[in-house]
């Protein structure tokens, strides 16, 4: 009796809510966790990292105007998702980080847990960063935050879906939208959460993810005039890179968040960093009087 | 149209100053001569010398930097945040005891009316050391970002901060009060034509008895604060000027720990409705742009009216602005002062002839300007695309650019097309059009029904290329903590 034959999957970028190759036509092999190979993944290129902002720029004005609630609602589906491929999940980060049955399935409830936090910050983060301002004078004055706008995502290099969550879900719960650079190592669970994201009511172009390298995309995100923000946190430790990428970061002055000298713990409370690194805090003032 | 108003004149005494013939630069406490060379700050109103003034070099910098951290780690961190706030307290009473002082000074200096430095500067430079004063000792209320930090927070040490010469004094209060009251220590460097009140507020350091170091003031230009920024003994920097200057130091920071603030440039809209009380609109259009001869980072630049009132409200405010004085920045009666510098005024004069060039309407009142002195009437320009450069570029005076839109998303559309996004005006009757437009201008100061309107209590800084970091307020404290 012949054993059937497995149907795989081909794993490709999510750009504005499809999923192409690359533009390129490259891939590269994907190996797991003792070298075997797994996939060929697509190798995003200059031009797809331009296809991805411009999908992001189209989604921030519905994206960042939706109600809170909504988006809260939003996030809290992709954790739903994601619970319902559980198996998946827990098989994909296995393979990529080698890591056992049980340490993998923790890794799969953590990012799970995480989204949901995060879900939850979407209507109540304006309330703890917000401020009225009792001004000397009759005036109504309040200060709230609002998104930044398009975020370059440089996600970790080794915790390929706790570390990508953890970077991602803060970025967009506050309204704004992201192109995420995967790991590169590592990426198959970056394509598989874009299959979440897909099916969770996330609106195209809200999450963009380009599976590839950081050191190669990285650059053109960095120095691309409609990307207002970029999260260097996927390549830490790798000093020579980050000070060119903030360089060209400054040719429109996009706000950086540095990376760090060692990849992050991502089982720590992440504070509010995260999210306030893409927030720009607006006031507004008006008259008091009859 | 002639004035229709004569006002005799009605000038402050420039007694009430003491400008010496030469100043050097305060380092640990003390003015000491510097190792570079001098240069001349003018009074722009009549390009007489007022004083020479030193320019810090690099050894300088490094020395001031190193009394700032000798302070830092000696007396100001370790200070309990109750007696640092006293010492806030006391220089805002001194700043208040010697307000006629700071305000003549910084006229004669900067050019500015005396009645804007006298009512708007000097009582919220005060103002705002009172007010970061108070946070001295409650820091560990101030910041609900630090969950998963601690909620200690703790100064980051000695701060850089260069500012910009629009508003010489208030800069410097929106810069060292939240950097002291946080502990940190600071070198401050003011821009070089306008170093005056940065150096009596040094005297007045002195007279509270601010521990030596604390606050360190180095003269010079752009040489200097370049020294200063990139010097590696700083923790931060802070720097309100332009965008360009910008963008160079955050290419000078990177790959570097040193946390970052810029408050740059602006090209604000200020939009008028239909429903607009349409005099109270003239009103805020002419703060909007002539208040401080438009040397203003927020300025309301690009007025963008609604098609259907545009005539009526052009021929208010061509009548307004025939009723503004410009002159003698020292007479209590001057709307607008001078133009700060010769280089400013060359720009100004640059940018309003490439806007007669490629096609705008260019209009001023009839108006006397002095014999000395750098001068620029109030001009508005009409027939303004948004592909003029008068329309893009920052011109930083006394020059209005008029546009028209005629539905609430053109106003939306137009007033965000532009890299800048500090500051912008909407003016109209209807509450619900004020909190949606607020809602879609991308800028980080939305004043409705009002404008030019500061206050320490509340946050200001840009999006976009006007920067990041937010001063003032509760936000303020947050670049200065970590």
């Amino acid at each position: 009796m012949n054993a059937r034959i497995d149907v795989r999957k081909t794993y490709k970028l999510y750009i504005g809510g499809a999923f192409p190759r690359s533009e390129s036509g490259h891939s590269y092999e994907v190996a797991d966790s003792k070298g075997k190979f797994v996939a060929n993944a697509a190798l995003a290129s200059r031009k797809d990292a331009r296809d991805a902002v411009v999908a992001a720029r189209k989604a921030f004005g519905g994206w960042s105007g939706r109600t809170a609630y909504n988006r809260a609602q939003i996030l809290y589906r992709i954790a739903e998702v994601m619970e319902d491929r559980r198996p998946q999940f827990v098989q994909a980060t296995q393979q990529s980080e080698g890591l056992s049955a049980a340490k993998a399935d923790k890794v799969v409830d953590e990012a799970i847990d995480r989204l949901v936090w995060y879900a939850g910050w979407a209507d109540k983060i304006t309330q703890v960063v917000g401020n009225a301002n009792p001004v000397a004078g009759p005036f109504f004055n309040l200060s709230t935050p609002e998104p930044t706008g398009v975020v370059a995502v440089l996600a970790p290099q080794e915790s390929s879906l706790l570390g990508l969550v953890s970077v991602v879900a803060p970025a967009i719960v506050t309204g704004n939208t992201v192109v995420v650079v995967s790991s590169y190592d590592r990426p198959l669970p970056a394509v598989t959460f874009s299959e979440v994201l897909a099916t969770s009511d996330v609106p195209g172009g809200v999450v963009n993810i380009l599976t590839g390298s950081a050191a190669t995309i990285g650059p053109w995100l960095a120095s691309h005039m409609d990307v207002n923000a970029i999260d260097l946190t996927g390549i830490a430790g790798e000093t020579a890179l980050a000070t060119d990428l903030e360089v060209a970061a400054a040719d429109n002055l996009k706000r950086v968040r540095r990376a760090p000298a060692a990849e992050p713990d991502w089982t720590l409370d992440p504070g509010l960093e995260p999210m306030t690194a893409f927030l720009e805090i607006k006031t507004v003032w008006h008259p008091i009087g009859v | 149209m002639g004035s229709p108003f004569e006002y005799a004149p009605a000038p402050e005494s420039r007694s009430i100053v003491d400008i010496k013939p030469s100043y050097g630069l305060f380092v640990n406490g003390e003015f000491v001569d510097g190792h570079g060379k001098s240069f001349k700050t003018i009074s722009p109103a009549t390009e007489e010398v007022l004083a020479e003034v030193a320019e810090a070099d690099e050894a300088d910098v490094d020395a001031a930097v190193k009394a700032a951290r000798k302070a830092y780690d000696k007396v100001w961190s370790k200070m309990p945040g109750r007696e640092r706030a006293k010492y806030l307290y006391r220089i805002a009473r001194i700043i208040q005891e010697r307000s006629r002082e700071l305000a003549v000074l910084e006229s004669l200096d900067n050019g500015k009316p005396i009645k804007e430095s006298r009512d708007v500067d000097v009582p919220i430079v005060a103002a705002h050391f009172f007010y970061y004063a108070g946070w001295a000792d409650k820091l560990a209320y101030a910041m609900p970002h630090s969950a998963g930090r601690g909620s200690d927070p703790q100064p980051l040490g000695v701060a850089a901060q260069v500012i910009p010469w629009n508003f010489p004094l208030l800069m410097l209060a929106w810069k060292i009060a939240p950097a002291l009251a946080c502990g940190n220590t600071v070198v401050l460097k003011p821009a070089e034509t306008t170093p005056l009140t940065a150096l009596l507020f040094a005297e007045i350091c002195q007279q509270a008895d601010l521990p030596p170091g604390v606050v360190n003031i180095v003269t010079g230009a752009g040489g200097t604060g370049q020294a200063l920024v990139s010097h590696p003994g700083v923790d931060k920097v802070a720097f309100t000027g332009s965008t360009e200057v910008g963008k160079a130091i955050a290419r000078a920071v990177a790959g570097t720990d040193k946390k970052v603030t810029l408050e740059l440039g602006g090209k604000a809209a200020n939009i008028v409705f239909d429903d607009a009380p349409l005099n109270q609109a003239v009103e805020g259009i002419v703060n909007g742009i002539f208040f401080n001869q438009g040397h203003v980072c927020c300025a309301g630049s690009r007025l963008l009216v609604q098609e259907s009132v545009a005539e009526e409200l052009l021929a208010k405010l061509k009548r307004r602005m025939s009723t503004l004085r410009v002159g003698d920045p020292l007479d209590k009666n001057t709307d607008i002062g001078a133009i700060n510098s010769a280089e400013q005024l060359a720009r100004i004069r640059e940018l309003s002839d490439i806007g007669e060039a490629e096609g705008a309407g260019r209009w001023s009142p009839e108006c006397e300007l002095p014999q000395h002195g750098f001068w620029f009437p109030p001009t508005l320009f009409t027939g303004v695309s948004q592909a003029h450069r008068i329309a893009r570029e920052e011109i930083f005076g006394p020059v209005l650019s008029v546009l028209t839109f005629r539905t609430p998303s053109e106003a939306v559309e137009k007033a965000n097309n532009t890299p800048y996004g500090l500051s912008a005006g909407v003016w109209t009757e209807k509450g619900s059009r004020i909190l949606s437009m607020a809602n879609q201008l991308r800028a980080g100061v939305v004043w409705a029904n009002t404008f030019n309107k500061f206050d320490p209590t509340s946050p200001f800084g840009g999006f976009k290329e006007s920067g990041y970091g937010r001063e003032g307020g509760r936000h303020g404290l947050e670049a200065y903590l970590r």
